[in-house]
Parts: structure tokens; C-alpha cells; sequence
């Protein structure tokens, strides 16, 4: 993968109802189905599924932002990343009091239960991306 | 004179308090459209990568997938008819309404059965005065649909399209093919009933020659294309319905913005003409009064003038 400072990535982390955020990035941490991918400039073109989980953006000034999101997907195409997903949150914005809580309620709901399992992963990324950020 | 003055004022002070009803109603209609316009417009990103990613899919992988493929022998439809919750909006939901009949008029024109699906109170309460099935209905949105809502019809609209027929066991019903009926948002003044075609997707693929940059790179899926596409189109249908509320609502907002100010404007002339006819009984019980006075004096003048 080669080197150069002069291509950044275009990135758009899109929710189903907003851009979440947009910018340029040096790489992009995400996790799919199959693991964790980094996208690093002129990454061959890449479409793939990704799983609850935190969102890893380092923009080119060294600031790293971080995002809770839900299964989407993440394509990547001539230096361009976007990713998808139903909702997605930056860490800023999460409500670490609320996700701690959904959390517990979540888990309290059964583990045999998918969507209940699903809560659960979705809050667990969101504490995590607090964490992370902080 | 056939009422008293009284009677006029009091129309004149209730067309008066109306007035504001409708005033009030117009000016939260007009605030809360823009709203759904840029509810709208934020959500176009989504949708826009989403097309993206499918066309992508289907480009590069001939795999055929349940959602896309036309069933052989379409026996059975289901329409879902996007109606709002309340009414003084104007023709907003009759004209859905009709647009919806017209549809299942047509297919039942083409020999298949309709099921009814609705959302909002309006499109519910007609089909059920009706006394016409309504397999579901989805209620108490109409005016901020959110994901959460467009997911859920979209899943069970799913559920019947993929169910199959000879299952008789599960309780979904089973459809061929899945329309949605809604009022496209056109500009402020002009909203239009459209019926589309949701399931099979017909993923559009550019017919014309695509320009360079437009050109779609080769990508590698992970896990595999069918799997990418076994998520990617459900996402897509509910964001096809997603856009179909947000339509709607901002379709909604803008007719009953101008029903409300056509209301308020009639409200305005008839306190006018109230008032002009109550000035008018006024001056007639003046007029009466005096001229009563009048003749009085005059009796009493010729009573006067005929005893001496």
C-alpha cells in the first residue's frame, strides 16, 4: 500500500437519517463480519458488511474520531470511504449513562433473545467508543 | 331583518376565535416543513450510497437474489397506501386514497389479489369503514416518520414477499409483488400521489453509458457478493420506504399548510360580510326606532289637534 501524504481519504459516515460526519482521514478502522479492516489511502476497492462496533477516523491534523455505529456497510472505492449504517453516533454525542443503562436493560432481557443480543452488542460499542475517546 | 344584531356578533366572535385555530394551524405547518425538508434532504446521503452499493452488487455479481427475482405467475399483491394521521390537510388523503384505488382496481384488473397495508389513522379508518381488510396497519408518525418506523414496515413487507405459499404453517401472508402509495413532495404548492412498484427491486442500473468518473471499480466483497447482497437489499426497500415517509410527511405539512390558510382567508371574509349585514340590522333598528318615534309624535299631534 503506498505511502503518499499528498492522497487523503474522503470520508462520510452516513445514518440513515443524517451525515453522521465527513472529512478527510489518513485511515479508517473498521469491523466487519470477518474482522477488524484499516483502510489506508488507495486501498483497492473493498465492499463489505460491518457489525456493531466503534469506528476508528484519524483525519490528517492527527485528531482521532471515534463512532459508535450499527451493522451496515462499508465501501471503499478510489480513495473515497463511506460507511453505512442504520445509526450511528460519535463519540461526543453518546449519553455514556444512557448506554450503560440500555445495557443492563439489554442484558436483563435474555440472552437466548437475538434482537436482545443485538441491544447488547449495540450498547457495548457505544460505552466502548466513549471509552475509547476519552 | 331576520336575526338580531346580538346573533351576528356572536357568529362574527366564534368565526373570530376559529380563525385563530386555522392561523395557529397554518403557522405550525409551515415551521415543521422545513423541518421535513431537511429531514429529507439529511437522509438523501444514506440513500444515495446505498443505490450506490447495490448497483455495485448487481454489476459485478450475477447472482440472483429472492428480492429480485419476479415471481412466475403473480397471483397476489400487497399495496401499502401512506396516509396521515389527522385530517384538515386539505385532498391530501382522499387524493392517496383514490391513487391507491386506482392501483388496486388495476391489479385486480390483472387478475391478482390485494392485500392492504396502511399507515397513518386516515388511510386506516377509511379501509376499515369500509369494511375492507387491512392486514396492518401502522399509526401515530405520519408527520416525523423515523428509521425505526420505515424498518418495521419494511421487514414485515419483506417477511410477506419472501414467505412462501405452500407454507401454510406460518401465520404471513404471502405476496407476490409490493406496492407503495404515496404523495411525492413535488414544491410548496404541488404534491403528487405516486404509486411505485417496491418489490421485486428493479435496481437500476444506468441504461446510458456512464461517465468516466462514474465508472464503478471492481470491488472485492467481503464476505462473499450474495452475503454483502443478502444485507445490502433489505436496507435498500427499507430505505425506498423511509424516503416514501419523509415524502409524505413533508407532503402532508404543505397541504395542510394551504388548507389552513385558504380557511383562514374564507374565516376573514365571512367575519367581513357578518359585519356588514350586522351594521346593516344596527342601522335598521335605528331607522326603525326613529321613524317609530316619528309616527308617534305625529299621532299624538293629530290626537292634540282634533280634541281643541
Amino acid at each position: 500500500m503506498a505511502e503518499s501524504t499528498d492522497k487523503a481519504l474522503q470520508v462520510e459516515l452516513v445514518a440513515a437519517d443524517r451525515l453522521v460526519w465527513s472529512g478527510q482521514a489518513t485511515m479508517v478502522i473498521a469491523r466487519t463480519t470477518e474482522g477488524d479492516v484499516g483502510i489506508l489511502p488507495n486501498h483497492a476497492p473493498l465492499l463489505s458488511s460491518i457489525i456493531e462496533g466503534v469506528v476508528d477516523v484519524q483525519t490528517a491534523e492527527g485528531e482521532t474520531w471515534i463512532a459508535a455505529v450499527d451493522a451496515g456497510f462499508i465501501s471503499v472505492a478510489d480513495n473515497r470511504v463511506s460507511i453505512l449504517a442504520e445509526r450511528a453516533e460519535m463519540s461526543h454525542e453518546i449519553d455514556l449513562e444512557k448506554a450503560r443503562q440500555d445495557l443492563e436493560r439489554a442484558k436483563e432481557a435474555g440472552e437466548n433473545d437475538d434482537a436482545a443480543q443485538e441491544a447488547v452488542r449495540r450498547a457495548e460499542a457505544r460505552i466502548r467508543a466513549v471509552e475509547r475517546a476519552s | 331583518m331576520a336575526l338580531s344584531v346580538r346573533e351576528y356578533r356572536a357568529r362574527i366572535k366564534s368565526t373570530e376565535s376559529m380563525k385563530k385555530i386555522t392561523r395557529a394551524m397554518e403557522l405550525i405547518a409551515a415551521s415543521r416543513i422545513i423541518k421535513a425538508q431537511q429531514r429529507a434532504q439529511a437522509a438523501a446521503p444514506y440513500a444515495r450510497e446505498l443505490t450506490r452499493a447495490v448497483s455495485a452488487v448487481a454489476t459485478f455479481s450475477n447472482v440472483d437474489h429472492a428480492l429480485t427475482t419476479e415471481p412466475e405467475d403473480p397471483k397476489k399483491a400487497a399495496v401499502l397506501v401512506v396516509t396521515s394521521d389527522r385530517g384538515l390537510a386539505g385532498a391530501y388523503s382522499s387524493s392517496v386514497i383514490k391513487e391507491a384505488e386506482r392501483l388496486v382496481e388495476k391489479l385486480k384488473g390483472e387478475g391478482k389479489d390485494v392485500d392492504l397495508y396502511t399507515s397513518g389513522r386516515k388511510g386506516e379508518a377509511y379501509f376499515k369503514f369500509r369494511q375492507r381488510e387491512v392486514v396492518q396497519a401502522w399509526t401515530g408518525f405520519s408527520d416525523q416518520p423515523t428509521y425505526d418506523v420505515a424498518a418495521e414496515i419494511g421487514a414485515t413487507l419483506i417477511a410477506a414477499f419472501l414467505a412462501d405459499a405452500e407454507d401454510s404453517e406460518s401465520d404471513v401472508r404471502d405476496v407476490d409483488e409490493v406496492h407503495v402509495v404515496y404523495t411525492r413532495f413535488r414544491s410548496m404548492l404541488s404534491q403528487e400521489p405516486t404509486a411505485v412498484r417496491l418489490l421485486p427491486l428493479e435496481v437500476v442500473e444506468g441504461t446510458e453509458a456512464p461517465d468516466k468518473a462514474d465508472l464503478l471499480p471492481l470491488y472485492e466483497f467481503e464476505p462473499s457478493p450474495s452475503e454483502v447482497l443478502d444485507s445490502l437489499l433489505p436496507r435498500y426497500v427499507q430505505s425506498r420506504i423511509f424516503f416514501a415517509l419523509l415524502q409524505a410527511a413533508a407532503s402532508e405539512l404543505a397541504a395542510r399548510q394551504k388548507a389552513m390558510k385558504s380557511a383562514t382567508d374564507n374565516a376573514d371574509e365571512l367575519i367581513k360580510k357578518y359585519t356588514r349585514i350586522a351594521n346593516q340590522a344596527r342601522q335598521a333598528g335605528i331607522t326603525q326606532e326613529i321613524s317609530e318615534i316619528v309616527g308617534g309624535v305625529n299621532a299624538l299631534a293629530d290626537a292634540n289637534a282634533g280634541s281643541e
